[in-house]
C-alpha cells in the first residue's frame, strides 16, 4: 500500500506517445459514448427534477416552502443528520485507530461486519428495528410499558438512519490511515505524547481531508434515506416525515410540482455535496502530494 | 500470529467502543432478525424462502442486478479510462458527476427516472412507438440499478488506471503489438480485478436497493416484483417470521457479497503489490 | 486515555439527552393531540374534517384539540398501529384490518364493530372504473376489463385495502353472473389480472400510475377517487358505472391500548362519533363518499350514480372468510400468479 503513495501520478509523459494512447478517433468515440451514457443516466435525471419543479412557475415552486408540513420535514431531515452523521463520526475514528493502529485476531470479520450495512437493503435496515423496537418485537412490550417511543418517533428514524450510514467515515478512513502507516504517532508516544495529543496533532491532521470525505457521503446519505426510514415512521403528516417521505406525499397528493421542488431541494443538496467531494479531494491529492515529496526529500 | 505489545494507546478504548456500538446499532438488531426467523422452525423458513413467487423475486433481483452489474462493468471502465487518460474540457465536471448516484437520494432518483420513462413522457413519447416499453418493465429495473450502480465501477477503476505503469504497454508496442492488442493482453488483465471488485460492489448495491426501484418496477409478481418489496409486503399482511425469513436471506446473500468483495480487495491489493 | 474518556462524554451525553428530551417531548401538554391513521384516499377529506371537529370540540367541551394525520395504504397502516404506532384512532379502508389490530397484540376488542352505529362504517362507497377522454377501448362492464386489448390498473390485494374490495367486486360480479360457480368466478378474475401491467401497493399509486403515467386503459378504484380524479381533471377522464358493484364499507375504531394509557379516549370517542353528526357526514358528502345519513344523502343524490350493490357479508360471509379464502398465503389470490408459470 506504501507503493500507492510513491506511485501517485507525475504529469503525464510525453514519450512514446502512439504506442501508448489510441488513435484520436477512438477517443472521440470513447469519449462521446461516456458524455452519451453520463447525459443519458445522470444529467437528465437530475434536469428532469428542476424542470418538474419549475413547471408550475417560480412563485409556485417557493410557494412549495410555505407549507409547514414541508417545512417540519426539512427540520426534521436536519435533525436526524446532525444525531446520526456525528454518532458515525465518532464510531468511524475510533474503529479506524483500533483497526489501523493494533493487529488482532478478527480484524478481517470486524472490517466486513462494518461494511456490511451498506450492502444491506434499506428495508432490511428498518425490519430489524420494528423486529427489535415494535410491539411485537423483543424489547416492545418492555419500552409500551415504560411509554419510551422508538419506532414510528424519531429515535428510531435516527437509529435506521445511523445503520444505514454506519460505515461511510469508518471506510473512508481505515484505507487511508493504513496507508499513512503509523510511525510518526509511535515516535510521538517514545517521545512521551499521550494518547489524544497523538490523535489531535499528529493523526487528525494527516487524515482531515479523509475524515471530512466520509463525514460528507455519510451526511448525504443520511439526508437522502428512504427505504429505511420509511419502514420505522409512522408517515404522521408534520411530525415523523423527513424530505425522502415527503416527497413520496406530495406526490400521493397529487402536488407533483411541490413534490418535486423538495425533490430539488434534496438534488441540489446532492450536487453541493459533489463540490465539497471534489473540492475535498482535490485538498486531499495535495496533502497527499506535499507528503510525498516531503518523504522524499528528507530521507 | 503472536500478540504485540501495543506502542500506540487506545487500544482498549477504541476497540471497545468500536463493539459497543457495532453491538448496538448493528450486531443486536440482527440477532433480533435471527431470532425471529427460527421463531418459523426449519421447515417454515424453508418453506418461506422457496416458494415460487420469492424464487422469482430472487431472480428478478440477482438477475437484473448482475445485468446492471455487468452493464456498469463495460461503461463504467471506458468512462474511467476516459476520465484518467485523456484530457478534454468538462472532464472535471464529468467526474465529479460519477458519484451524483451516491448523492441523489434513491427515491428522488425513482421518481425521476419514471418521468423520463413513463410513455407520456420524455423517451416515454419516442420509445413507445417502437414498443419499448420501458417504465414499470423489467427494462426500467435494469435502468434504475444501472443508474445506482455505476459510481462503484468507476471509483474502483480509476485507481488502478491512474497507476498503471505507462511502461508496459510502451513495451508491448515496440514489441509490435497494436493498441487493441496491448489493451486486451496488458491492460485489461492488470484492470480485471477491480472490474470483478467493482461490479461485485455495484452488484451488491444493487439486490437490496428499494428506493428508486419501487417507482419505475411493475411490481407483478413473478415479473417485475424484487425481494426487498416481497419483505415489505410480507410485513404488511403480519407475516413477521416470512418477512424475517426473507430478510435473512438477504443478509446473508449481503454478507457474503461482502466477504467476495473483501477478499477480492485483498487479492487485487497484493497482486498489484507484485506488479 | 483518561482525557480521551472525558473528551469523548460531554458529546455523547448531550446526544443522549436531545434523544430523550425527544422521547418525552409532547407527553404533558395541554392540548389534547389525537392521530388518526388512515387509508390513502381520505387525505383530504379528513384535513376538512380535522378542522371542523376541532371547533365543534372546543364549543361543546372547551378543550383545545389536535389531529394528525398518517395516510397510505390500508394494511400498511394496519401494520404499522399493531408495531407501535401510537395512533388514537384508525379509519381504514376495511374490516379485516381493524380486526388485524384485535388478533396481534388486543389492541381493540373482539367486538369492535358493535360499539358505533351501522357496523362501525359512518361512511360508504362503491367502486367504478375511470377511463380515458372518449373511452377509446368502449368499456361498458366488468366484461369488458378480460377483453384481450385492454389494460387494467388495479393495486396489490396484500397490501391495498380497495384492491381487495376491487377484487372481491370482480369475484362477486362473476359469481352472480354465473349462478355461484366458484370455479367460473376465478377464471374471470384470473383473466382480469393477466390484463394488468403494474401492481402499485395503494389506491393513491394506482391512480397516479393511471392518471399521470398513462399506463392502461382503465382504473378500477373508489368511487369518491374516482369523483375526485374527475374533479382535478375534468376533460381528460370519463367515469364508467359498472352493472354490478360491492358495497365498499370503510370502518372506524378507537384504539382502546392507545387512548387508554394517553389518557384520550373521550375526545377519540368524540372524534368518530361526530362522524355521524349532519356536519361530518355532509364532509364526507363534500368529498364524494356516500352518507349513510338518508337526509344528508338525499341532499347529494345526484353526484352518485344508480348501481346494485351487494355486501361482503352477503357474498362473502365476512372478512374473517374472505381474507383467509382469497388473499392470504395459499389463497386465490396466489393461485392466480402461481398458475401457469
Amino acid at each position: 500500500m506504501a507503493g500507492a503513495v510513491s506511485n501517485f501520478p507525475v504529469a503525464p509523459v510525453a514519450r512514446a506517445r502512439r504506442a501508448t494512447t489510441e488513435s484520436s478517433v477512438v477517443k472521440v468515440i470513447l469519449i462521446g459514448i461516456v458524455l452519451v451514457f453520463f447525459g443519458l443516466f445522470l444529467a437528465l435525471p437530475l434536469f428532469v427534477i428542476f424542470q418538474q419543479a419549475f413547471s408550475a412557475g417560480v412563485s409556485a415552486y417557493f410557494a412549495a416552502f410555505e407549507d409547514s408540513a414541508t417545512q417540519h420535514a426539512i427540520y426534521l431531515t436536519l435533525l436526524v443528520a446532525a444525531i446520526a452523521v456525528p454518532l458515525n463520526t465518532i464510531f468511524g475514528l475510533a474503529a479506524a485507530w483500533a483497526i489501523t493502529r493494533f493487529h488482532f485476531r478478527g480484524k478481517s470479520l470486524l472490517t466486513s461486519l462494518i461494511d456490511l450495512p451498506l450492502w444491506v437493503s434499506p428495508v432490511i435496515g428498518g425490519l430489524i428495528y420494528v423486529l427489535l423496537y415494535g410491539r411485537q418485537g423483543w424489547l416492545g412490550p418492555w419500552l409500551m410499558d415504560n411509554d419510551i417511543q422508538i419506532i414510528f418517533a424519531v429515535p428510531g428514524m435516527v437509529l435506521a438512519t445511523t445503520f444505514v450510514t454506519f460505515p461511510f467515515v469508518a471506510r473512508g478512513l481505515i484505507p487511508l490511515m493504513q496507508a499513512q502507516g503509523h510511525a510518526e504517532e509511535e515516535a510521538a508516544s517514545t517521545l512521551g505524547a499521550n494518547g489524544w495529543q497523538i490523535f489531535l496533532r499528529i493523526t487528525l491532521p494527516k487524515i482531515k481531508w479523509g475524515l471530512l470525505y466520509g463525514v460528507i457521503l455519510c451526511n448525504a446519505r443520511a439526508m437522502g434515506e428512504f427505504g429505511a426510514v420509511s419502514v420505522v415512521s409512522g408517515h404522521i403528516r408534520g411530525q415523523t416525515n423527513t424530505m425522502p417521505l415527503q416527497i413520496e406525499i406530495l406526490y400521493n397528493e397529487y402536488q407533483f410540482a411541490p413534490a418535486f421542488a423538495v425533490a430539488s431541494l434534496l438534488s441540489i443538496l446532492a450536487l453541493l455535496t459533489l463540490v465539497l467531494k471534489s473540492l475535498v479531494e482535490w485538498q486531499a491529492e495535495k496533502q497527499l502530494r506535499e507528503g510525498a515529496n516531503a518523504t522524499t526529500s528528507h530521507p | 500470529m503472536a500478540r504485540r505489545k501495543h506502542v500506540l494507546p487506545g487500544f482498549g478504548l477504541t476497540m471497545g467502543y468500536t463493539w459497543i456500538y457495532l453491538g448496538i446499532i448493528v450486531l443486536l438488531p440482527f440477532a433480533g432478525l435471527i431470532l425471529k426467523t427460527s421463531t418459523a422452525g426449519w421447515s417454515e423458513f424453508w418453506r418461506t424462502i422457496t416458494e415460487p413467487r420469492v424464487v422469482a423475486s430472487y431472480k428478478v433481483s440477482f438477475g437484473i442486478s448482475a445485468m446492471a452489474a455487468a452493464i456498469n462493468s463495460v461503461f463504467g471502465v471506458m468512462a474511467a479510462w476516459v476520465l484518467t487518460r485523456y484530457r478534454f474540457p468538462g472532464r472535471k465536471l464529468l467526474d465529479a458527476m460519477t458519484d451524483l448516484p451516491f448523492a441523489l437520494p434513491t427515491a428522488v432518483a425513482g421518481i425521476a427516472l419514471t418521468t423520463l420513462y413513463a410513455p407520456n413522457e420524455w423517451f416515454g413519447k419516442l420509445l413507445t412507438p417502437l414498443g419499448i416499453k420501458v417504465a414499470f418493465t423489467d427494462l426500467g429495473i435494469l435502468i434504475a440499478l444501472t443508474f445506482i450502480g455505476l459510481p462503484f465501477v468507476v471509483r474502483t477503476v480509476q485507481p488502478v488506471i491512474l497507476q498503471l505503469s505507462t511502461d508496459v504497454e510502451e513495451a508491448a508496442a515496440c514489441l509490435g503489438a497494436n493498441r487493441f492488442q496491448t489493451f486486451r493482453r496488458v491492460i485489461l488483465p492488470s484492470l480485471f480485478p477491480s472490474i470483478l471488485t467493482g461490479a461485485t460492489l455495484a452488484f451488491g448495491r444493487a439486490v437490496g436497493e428499494y428506493g428508486s426501484v419501487i417507482f419505475i418496477a411493475g411490481n407483478l409478481p413473478f415479473k417485475t416484483e424484487i425481494t426487498p418489496l416481497l419483505i415489505v409486503t410480507k410485513l404488511e399482511q403480519y407475516d413477521y417470521a416470512g418477512a424475517a425469513a426473507l430478510g435473512f436471506v438477504m443478509l446473508a446473500a449481503s454478507f457474503g457479497i461482502v466477504l467476495v468483495s473483501n477478499g477480492l480487495q485483498a487479492w487485487d491489493a497484493r497482486r498489484r503489490g507484485i506488479a | 486515555m483518561k482525557i480521551g474518556i472525558l473528551h469523548k462524554l460531554p458529546g455523547s451525553r448531550l446526544l443522549l439527552a436531545s434523544l430523550a428530551s425527544l422521547v418525552v417531548a409532547s407527553a404533558n401538554a395541554k392540548t389534547i393531540e389525537l392521530l388518526n391513521v388512515s387509508y390513502d384516499p381520505t387525505r383530504e377529506f379528513y384535513a376538512e374534517y380535522n378542522n371542523a371537529f376541532v371547533k365543534y370540540w372546543k364549543e361543546k367541551t372547551g378543550q383545545d384539540v389536535k389531529v394528525d394525520q398518517s395516510h397510505g395504504g390500508s394494511s400498511k397502516q394496519a401494520r404499522a398501529v399493531i408495531d407501535g404506532l401510537r395512533a388514537d384512532v384508525v379509519t381504514l379502508a376495511l374490516a379485516a384490518d381493524i380486526d388485524a389490530l384485535h388478533q396481534n397484540g388486543d389492541l381493540v376488542p373482539a367486538d369492535w364493530q358493535k360499539r358505533l352505529p351501522l357496523n362501525s362504517s359512518p361512511y360508504v362507497s362503491t367502486l367504478a372504473f375511470l377511463v380515458r377522454k372518449g373511452n377509446p377501448k368502449n368499456i361498458k362492464d366488468w366484461d369488458d376489463l378480460i377483453r384481450e386489448d385492454v389494460q387494467v390498473i388495479t393495486p396489490n390485494p396484500k397490501t391495498s385495502g380497495v384492491a381487495r374490495w376491487n377484487y372481491l367486486a370482480a369475484w362477486g360480479q362473476a359469481l352472480a353472473k354465473n349462478n355461484g360457480d366458484q370455479a367460473k368466478a376465478q377464471e374471470y378474475v384470473k383473466a382480469l389480472f393477466k390484463n394488468v401491467p403494474v401492481l402499485d401497493s395503494g389506491a393513491r399509486g394506482a391512480t397516479t400510475t393511471f392518471a399521470e403515467r398513462g399506463i392502461g386503459d382503465v382504473l378500477i378504484n373508489w368511487e369518491n377517487e374516482l369523483l375526485l380524479m374527475k374533479k382535478l381533471h375534468p376533460d381528460d377522464f370519463e367515469i364508467v358505472i359498472p352493472k354490478q358493484s360491492i358495497l365498499a364499507e370503510p370502518t372506524v375504531s378507537i384504539v382502546d391500548k392507545v387512548v387508554d394509557r394517553k389518557g384520550t379516549r373521550e375526545a377519540a370517542e368524540g372524534y368518530l362519533e361526530f362522524l355521524y353528526t349532519p356536519e361530518g357526514q355532509e364532509i364526507a358528502a363534500k368529498h364524494f363518499f356516500r352518507p349513510t345519513n338518508p337526509e344528508v344523502l338525499a341532499k347529494f343524490k345526484d353526484q352518485y350514480p344508480e348501481i346494485e350493490l351487494f355486501t361482503i357479508d352477503d357474498v362473502f360471509g365476512g372478512w374473517t372468510k374472505a381474507t383467509a379464502e382469497h388473499f392470504a398465503d395459499g389463497g386465490t389470490f396466489d393461485q392466480i400468479y402461481a398458475a401457469g408459470r
